[in-house]
């Protein structure tokens, strides 16, 4: 299949040599294919038995001018035979397409790490448009690394040459050139990127067999020209047996409310208004009409909440999704859900704020608008979900919970959960817990604002029941009949009311589970998703004996009541954040313990090294 | 959608004749005694038992405003949202449960002005609601402020030195926004206003109705130069599909286009002229019913546009039953494109 003239003698094997887990970053121009390529190198990753974790890096402007660092498109991947929590703070291998991207991410790269450049990119005008005075492969400036260039774009011509493709189209398979030197220098296999060439290209049988020829190329160009010397075998991870998948935290949110739909038997209603990072919800779902579900792209965010309450006061599980600034513009209308007692799920998928702040990077900074931002005396149960695979446990639950208690629920996420990636033990379908609407009261008991004792739930009851005709409203209701009151006690108590029902939640929320012991020195405490940076850290700490535990919040309101027990089990409590400190408000407020903060906010994740350097700067300094 | 009560659902027209007074609920009403908001809703309780929609299938959804109060007073289902919101929320109980017939009630300011933009994009949607507009070019329950109907120069709270707005043609904006259903009518001509409600309820598809409305406290007179007694048949023609535009208290009067304006002319009512604008409420271009909104003397009343077309919910559960062909399998979709068996 790879019979090209570029194809130099086989030279005998290059040894091989196991590490334990690696971390790579492809990056390139937005147009240079390294999401594809990215998610390709992962799925031949997974099949390879190991353990991921992934994170794609867009740049902001779609098209940014090509050659630029502003347009720079990047995917990080860390794999191992251990299991992988995060996609790696710095990378091993860097593939860098053209000059912009060895600029925005070459000093990422752990020192001796390696440099893999396309050489013929390293044009004097591509240099100046990535803003390089000099060339830097001649220059010197990379000592720190191993930089390997290699001529992609004459090798990737060379060979597909015969395939009479115009140059254009032979250049635009360098990317399968380099996924092939990749796949020989950490030992994948190739069969499914093949497979799924074959696929992607079906109508066009020339270009599946330019493709494939680039990357079979790139695989034998990497052993024959020994540009690495050997090459590295990352063991299968330990994984619980089972059908896996790779998904986002998008993804998985999306599928969360398909399977609380079906689980439930309420037909779902997703009323949305395109937003980065959120879009890809609105759109996995526009692909599950079969399952019944109806997506309204509505005019505004205000009309995608709106259209929620309705299709939710008609009996739909009605869902709504954005980011920070669209919650803003719904805070309204979430109130009205809650004066009207309404099921109703509002996922924030968090970005880098204030104002329109940053669209595609990062943050936690939506915590305290989640817990306290409307109007009046206004509760909302708060869940955030912890990684990309546990955005379908979440949206699942802030479902069950917003049927259960008869309330909107805020569910957070965050931009590196949305896009980030990790395999993901796929559930079996007929075993999802079931819930369901709860049976309606007789109409000689019913009143709109009965309500359940376990719960303080209100009935549901949806107009086409004869006799169940009743009004709702924003306005202030009378306690059991629902009519509207202005009466001071009346207020007084239905405040109080709904507080209680919100509080009344903590009886769903399992046991916290700690990582490491009880009792110690130092408890992170942390939530939604940096989970895996929190965890990986806490772990290497407890390998060198710090006595160090941690516990990961998926409730934020209420709190799991166990949790200032567990508190009081520390001298120091740290919280890390990728904010200002939110969390930790919340929690000095409702515990009174001295918590510190670790805070970062710049648009991406905690490194590993940085939590763990936070606490040992704890450990020794004993501030707090 | 709420199949659970499928069997409790008394089918239309299978259960007892409805008088009006089943559509009124136990809520005292409390708008301003001679406000026009209770004529209109004495003309919505009337026609409602002529509709044979049983009552647990009729909602009535609404803002914030005077108007907004209305769903209160109906003994329906109903839900009084957020200021400028009702259509969002209205479209989603329509798309929910399209078995109901859904009714929203706002002003000039709910409608017009907060909620201009949901307005714009219900009635492109064909989101099938029946919307009726209480036009008295005031804010009422705030207490006097101008509203975008009102008058330029008019001189309000909020405007002592005159309003420097123009205001919006409501009809006008209705039909720009692709609208099937445009009528208007007006508070006090009950009758009329019961024709009017029940031709929107049996159109299927977006119905926008503004009913001019006098606000006895804050734009006491409203409507007074175009709708008193004294003046309204001189100032005000009905338009009526296949019919010419006559008008005047002894139907001496006619409409016709004179270049792209209209122009009156007066006759004897025996021999009216044969060049008299005839009305065509189902033209396929919006473009006479737009010339009709336009008129400034005579103003127009009644339906400028009846022209049916799919409607949201239709196209929706259009698309939606044309996935199913391909049956829903949860499994398969939780998989996904590409799965990897880890062996125990
Ligand atoms: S303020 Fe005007 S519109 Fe409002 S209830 Fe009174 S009369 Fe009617």
């Amino acid at each position: 299949m790879s019979d090209t003239s570029t194809q130099p003698k086989k030279s005998s094997a290059a040894p091989i040599e196991e590490i334990e887990s690696a971390v790579i970053r492809f990056a390139g121009d937005s147009g240079d294919g390294i999401q594809l390529t990215g998610s390709q190198f992962t799925t031949a990753t997974a099949f390879a038995g190991n353990d991921l974790a992934t994170f794609p890096d867009y740049p902001a402007e779609i098209r940014a001018p090509i050659g630029t660092v502003a347009g720079v498109s990047g995917f990080q991947i860390q794999f191992s035979s251990h299991e992988v929590l995060t996609p790696g703070d710095a990378p091993d291998v860097l593939v860098a397409m053209n000059p912009a991207a060895l600029k925005a991410n070459g000093k990422d790269v752990k020192p001796g790490g390696v440099l893999i450049v396309n050489k013929d990119a390293f044009t004097p005008a591509n240099l100046q448009k990535a803003g390089y005075e000099k060339d830097p492969l001649e220059d010197g400036s990379l000592s720190a690394w191993r930089v390997i260039p290699v001529e992609l774009t004459r090798l990737t011509r060379g060979a597909v040459e015969d395939l009479g493709l115009t140059p254009a189209q032979s250049e635009r398979c360098k990317n399968f050139f380099a996924l092939g030197v990749m796949y020989w220098l950490y030992d994948r296999p190739l069969e499914a990127t093949s497979r799924w060439i074959e696929g992607k290209f079906k109508k066009n049988p020339v270009f599946v067999e330019a493709n494939t020829k680039a990357l079979h190329a790139g695989h034998v160009y990497a052993e024959s020209a020994e540009l690495f010397g050997h090459h590295y075998r990352v063991r299968k991870a330990p994984i619980t047996p089972g059908v896996y998948r790779n998904i986002t935290g998008n993804e998985a949110a999306a599928l969360g409310f398909v399977a609380a739909s079906s689980a439930s038997g309420l037909t779902l209603w997703y009323g949305s208004y395109p937003i980065t990072p959120a879009s890809d919800v609105l759109h996995e779902l526009a692909k599950c009409k079969s399952f019944g579900v109806k997506t309204f792209q509505a005019e505004d965010e205000i009309a995608a909440i709106g259209s929620s309450i309705g299709a939710s006061f008609a009996g739909m599980l009605a869902v709504t999704g954005t980011s920070g600034p669209g919650v803003a513009l719904k805070t309204e209308a979430i109130g009205l859900a809650v004066m009207t007692e309404l099921p109703l799920v509002i996922l924030n998928v968090q970005r880098g704020g204030p104002s329109t702040g940053m669209p595609t990077k990062t943050e936690q900074s939506d915590l305290l608008q989640a817990v306290y931002g409307r109007n009046g005396d206004c509760p909302v149960p708060v869940l955030a979900a912890a990684t990309p695979g546990d955005c379908f446990a979440m949206a699942y639950e802030a479902c069950r919970l917003a049927v259960k208690y008869m309330t909107p629920v805020m569910l957070l996420t965050d931009g590196y959960l949305a896009n980030g990636s990790e395999p993901w033990l796929v559930p079996d379908a007929a075993k999802l817990a079931k819930f369901g609407k709860p049976a309606l009261l007789p109409l000689s008991e019913y009143k709109p604002y009965t309500r359940d004792p376990q719960t303080l739930a209100r009935p549901w009851a949806t107009p086409g029941a004869k006799g169940y005709e009743h009004r709702l409203g924003g306005l202030e209701k009378q306690d059991v009949t629902g009519t509207v009151s202005y009466d001071g006690e009346n207020h007084d108590r239905m405040v109080r009311l709904r507080a209680e029902k919100v509080e009344k939640m903590a009886q769903d929320i399992p046991p916290t589970e700690v990582l490491g012991a009880r009792k110690g020195k130092v408890l992170l405490v942390g939530w939604g998703g940096t989970y895996g940076s929190i965890t990986a850290a806490v772990q290497n700490l407890q390998k060198r004996g710090a006595p160090v535990s941690a516990v990961h919040l998926r409730h934020l309101n209420p709190l799991p009541p166990d949790l200032g027990e567990i508190l009081k089990g520390f001298d120091h409590v740290l919280v890390p954040e990728l904010n200002m400190g939110q969390l930790i408000k919340v929690l000095r407020a409702k515990y009174l313990v001295p918590a510190a903060g670790f805070n970062k906010i710049k648009g991406q994740s905690f490194k590993v090294f940085e939590i763990e350097a936070a606490v040992d700067a704890l450990l020794k300094g004993g501030k707090n | 959608m709420d199949r659970d009560h499928d069997e409790l659902q008394t089918l239309p027209g299978s259960g007892p004749m409805l008088q009006a007074k089943d559509f009124k609920s136990d809520q005292m009403v409390r708008w301003c005694p001679g406000c026009g908001d209770f004529a209109i809703l004495s003309a919505v309780q009337k026609v409602m038992p002529t509709l044979g929609i049983p009552k647990e299938k009729i909602v009535f959804v609404s803002g914030i405003g005077c108007s907004s109060r209305f769903p209160y007073y109906m003994n329906t289902f109903g839900f009084h949202s957020i200021h400028g919101r009702a259509l969002t929320v209205a479209t989603g109980v329509k798309c929910a449960n399209p078995d109901l017939q859904v009714w929203v009630v706002t002003g000039d300011g709910d409608g017009l002005s907060i909620g201009g933009n949901h307005l714009l994009h219900a009635l492109r949607r064909n989101v099938d609601v029946k919307v009726l507009l209480f036009n008295n070019r005031i804010y009422g329950l705030t207490k006097g402020q101008y509203s975008p109907t009102s008058e330029l120069g008019k001189k309000t709270k909020s405007s002592p030195m005159g309003t420097i707005d123009v205001p919006l043609n409501p009809i006008a904006v209705a039909l720009a926004s692709e609208a099937g259903f445009v009528a208007r009518a007006v508070d006090t001509d009950l009758a009329f206003l019961g024709e009017i409600l029940t031709r929107a309820a049996k159109h299927k598809g977006s119905a926008f109705i503004e009913i001019l409305q006098n606000c006895v406290v804050f734009n006491d007179g409203a409507w007074d130069p175009v709708a008193s007694k004294d003046v309204r048949d001189d100032r005000m023609v009905r338009v009526a599909h296949g019919k010419p535009l006559i008008f005047g208290k002894n139907k001496e009067k006619g409409v016709r286009l004179n270049g792209l304006e209209p122009e009156v002319v007066t006759f004897d009512p025996a021999a009216p002229p044969r060049d008299l604008l005839m009305h065509d409420e189902k033209a396929p271009s919006a473009t006479l019913a737009t010339f009709l909104s336009r008129m400034g003397d005579p103003v127009a009343q009644g339906i400028f546009r009846a022209v049916e077309r799919p409607t949201l919910h239709e196209l929706m559960d259009g698309q939606i039953e044309q996935a199913k062909a391909a049956a829903p399998d949860l499994q398969k979709l939780l998989k996904g494109p590409e799965t990897w068996t880890v062996a125990a």
